[in-house]
């Protein structure tokens, strides 16, 4: 267990733009009231399937995908809402998935596990541990065949880094010098299981040494230090100079999924982490460097509860999928475009 | 007409789409440099440069993924297993990825892919020669290709190319009618003649979910793909010298299947055996038995009569492999069983 330090380290904005700090305060905070609103749905009325939420995980998402461009591609996990919401998705349409309505993000064929938004180079989240890593590098090869100039990510844990799959794709991603993050989102916990547990060496972004590409450890719960490594992986990887593996250590403040209750880990131990909440780390530090008054962070926080309250009563006025809405979407059909 | 062999056909196939259009790519084990396992690739490297064919590390499960996020990003790759058995190394990727993300993202997106994999026993022992379209006939978002002549293949292969949804692509290694780049001669089957070995010079698709008749009949319908398609051919040739006529139809695609033909063939012939080389339980024979009996009950003067591999992993000992695999003598045996059956 990485427990964090005894005094919580300041976050370093400068040089960073105040409108991009204000933006990612509010997607993180965006990507935390979506969750935790859902939470309380599912606690409070029958909701359709299950979610996992990433709270305290967000400035891994945000830090990294404001990094980007706006179609540079990304892969996600099971673990995906911040991922969307950090790459632009929508939140009506999210929330219209989480209810399985016509109007979601995937017309309510894929719900929260399977959410994807092919206008915003969100190419997917992938609920197998492990799948979307390889998809990135492929998004990469694409980028890199047709000279786009384009990069992809992949979002993965520290369980999804003991699959062969993820070592896999990082020789090849390695090996062709593709244009490729490797974000591993170190929460501790692969459900039940501690990285020390389930990992012979604990740091995992040594890992990277067998693949002769960077591994950095960075401060996951600080936006700033996730923004600024990220922004160097990715220009490393749009020049032409290959992967790196980003290892964000944060910490998974809810259970793996749903009302999980989390009864393997001390209860103290969650509330030491929730000192290093990073969205309340980013708040402080806007107001201590004067970036942002309180009043324009409270307009912030205004403006989130209302989209968030938008999501929800759109979600609900939608029209549910119907039994036959996954027609169009299977392969049967005889292909006469070929004839 | 020039006549072609498998391989010659499947690599014209893969370097007239190439020159056609420039999203095609070839992923896979030794496709570059070597030309491929049994050389379907041969000489595509060298006109297309390696962005447009990698040689992969064996990393099945991997290199399966890459391809689906090219495909996802508009690439259309051709990947290729060197052996069908591999594709079980790649599941993941395949099954839970590659044909669930069409629905999954509630058709935001196509996979549009083509796997190749060479299957069929050859005397290779149990990893190198099971049949493996049954595992995917159950995978939906899949199509299933299984040509059995050069013709066949090249307007097939075109197509699966053209198709916006993965399709797997599985080749005969007996029917290849070429030596591997590695030494040895050509594997050959008695049975092989030289049906659909002329190919036009020309691009051309033939549709998937489009059966042929290789050989007209009247008494019994023969439903064979791959190899068993020249079996049945060459049951039905010396059968015809006893006066029975056997229908041979090959539905060259298994997912999507031919329904109209298939039918029209057994509310003809009133009786049907399926032959098929993969193995019987929960496999094509079972499957298309099924949709027989289900659906055509009232034309069936016999039960429908399955030929297919026994349910065991592939043995090396070419005795014991050709005890397993279906057989002229089985065909045969069956056909005189659904003629003699009221």
């Amino acid at each position: 267990m990485i427990s964090p330090p005894e005094i919580i380290p300041p976050l370093n904005l400068s040089g960073l733009h105040h409108d991009l700090l204000l933006e990612m305060y509010y997607r993180m905070l965006l990507a935390r009231e979506f969750e935790e609103k859902l939470y309380y749905l599912f606690l409070t009325r029958p909701m359709p399937g299950t979610m996992h939420q990433a709270t305290g995980q967000e400035a891994v998402a945000v830090g990294v995908i404001s990094a980007l461009q706006p179609g540079d591609y990304i892969t996600s996990t099971h673990r995906g809402h911040a991922h969307c919401i950090a790459k632009g998705v929508p939140v009506n349409e999210m929330m219209a998935e989480m209810f399985a309505k016509r109007t979601g993000s995937c017309r309510g064929m894929g719900g929260s596990m399977h959410l994807c938004d092919f206008s915003r180079g969100m190419l997917g989240a992938f609920a197998i541990v492990g799948a979307g890593i390889p998809i990135a590098v492929g998004a990469a090869l694409s980028a890199y065949v047709q000279h786009s100039g384009k990069v992809a990510v992949a979002f993965f844990g520290d369980g999804a880094i003991n699959k062969g799959v993820f070592h896999e794709a990082a020789n090849m991603a390695a090996l062709w010098k593709l244009p490729v993050i490797f974000v591993c989102e170190n929460n501790q916990y692969a459900l039940s299981m501690t990285v020390e547990k389930s990992s012979a060496v604990t740091n995992l972004a040594s890992r990277a040494a067998a693949y002769g590409m960077p591994g950095i450890q960075v401060d996951g719960n600080d936006v700033a230090a996730v923004y600024r490594n990220a922004f160097n992986a990715v220009e490393r990887a749009r020049s032409g100079q290959g992967p790196t593996l980003l290892e964000c250590i944060t910490y998974r403040m809810r259970g793996h999924a749903r009302f999980e209750s989390s009864h393997y880990r001390p209860a103290e131990e969650v509330e030491t982490w929730k000192k290093m909440d990073p969205i309340q780390r980013l708040r402080q530090a806007l107001i201590e460097s004067q970036i942002a008054p309180e009043t324009k962070i409270a307009a912030v926080e205004k403006r989130v509860e209302e989209e968030i309250d938008q999501a929800i009563a759109f979600a609900e006025q939608s029209e549910d999928a119907q039994p036959q809405d996954y027609l169009p979407y299977i392969t049967l059909e005889v292909n006469h475009a070929t004839t | 007409m020039r006549q072609l062999n498998m391989v010659e056909a499947l690599n014209e196939a893969l370097r007239q789409e190439m020159r056609l259009d420039s999203r095609v790519i070839i992923i896979g084990e030794d496709v570059g440099v070597f030309g491929g396992a049994f050389h379907v690739t041969h000489g595509l490297l060298e006109e297309f440069g390696p962005e447009r064919v990698w040689d992969t590390p064996i990393s099945e499960e991997g290199f399966m993924g890459v391809a689906i996020g090219a495909a996802l990003t508009g690439l259309r790759p051709v990947v290729e297993f060197q052996y069908a058995d591999f594709l079980f190394s790649a599941m993941d990727q395949i099954v839970n990825q590659a044909a669930k993300i069409r629905l999954m993202s509630g058709g935001q997106t196509n996979v549009p892919l083509v796997i190749r994999a060479p299957q069929g026993a050859t005397g290779r022992g149990a990893q190198h020669s099971q049949s493996t379209e049954a595992w995917f006939m159950h995978a939906p978002g899949m199509k299933v290709v299984i040509p059995s002549t050069p013709y066949d293949a090249k307007g097939l292969l075109i197509s699966a190319m053209r198709d916006e949804n993965p399709v797997l692509f599985l080749e005969h290694k007996l029917l290849y009618g070429a030596a591997s780049p590695g030494g040895g001669s050509a594997l050959t089957d008695s049975s092989v003649g030289t049906v659909g070995y002329y190919v036009p010079e020309e691009p051309y698709c033939i549709p998937l979910g489009k059966a042929d008749i290789k050989r007209s009949g009247s008494r019994v319908t023969v439903i064979a793909t791959a190899l068993m398609v020249h079996r049945s051919l060459s049951v039905a040739a010396k059968l015809a010298q006893q006066s029975i006529e056997v229908e041979v139809i090959d539905p060259r695609t298994l997912v999507p299947l031919d329904e109209e033909t298939l039918s029209a063939s057994i509310r003809k012939t009133h009786r049907v055996v399926i032959v098929s080389e993969d193995v019987s339980r929960a496999g094509v024979s079972a499957e298309l038995a099924a949709w027989a009996s289900g659906n055509l009950f009232d034309y069936l003067d016999a039960p429908v009569k399955c030929v297919a591999a026994k349910n065991t992993p592939i043995p090396f000992a070419p005795a014991s492999e050709k005890a397993v695999i279906p057989q002229e003598e089985d065909i045969t045996q069956a056909i005189l069983q659904v003629l003699s059956d009221q």
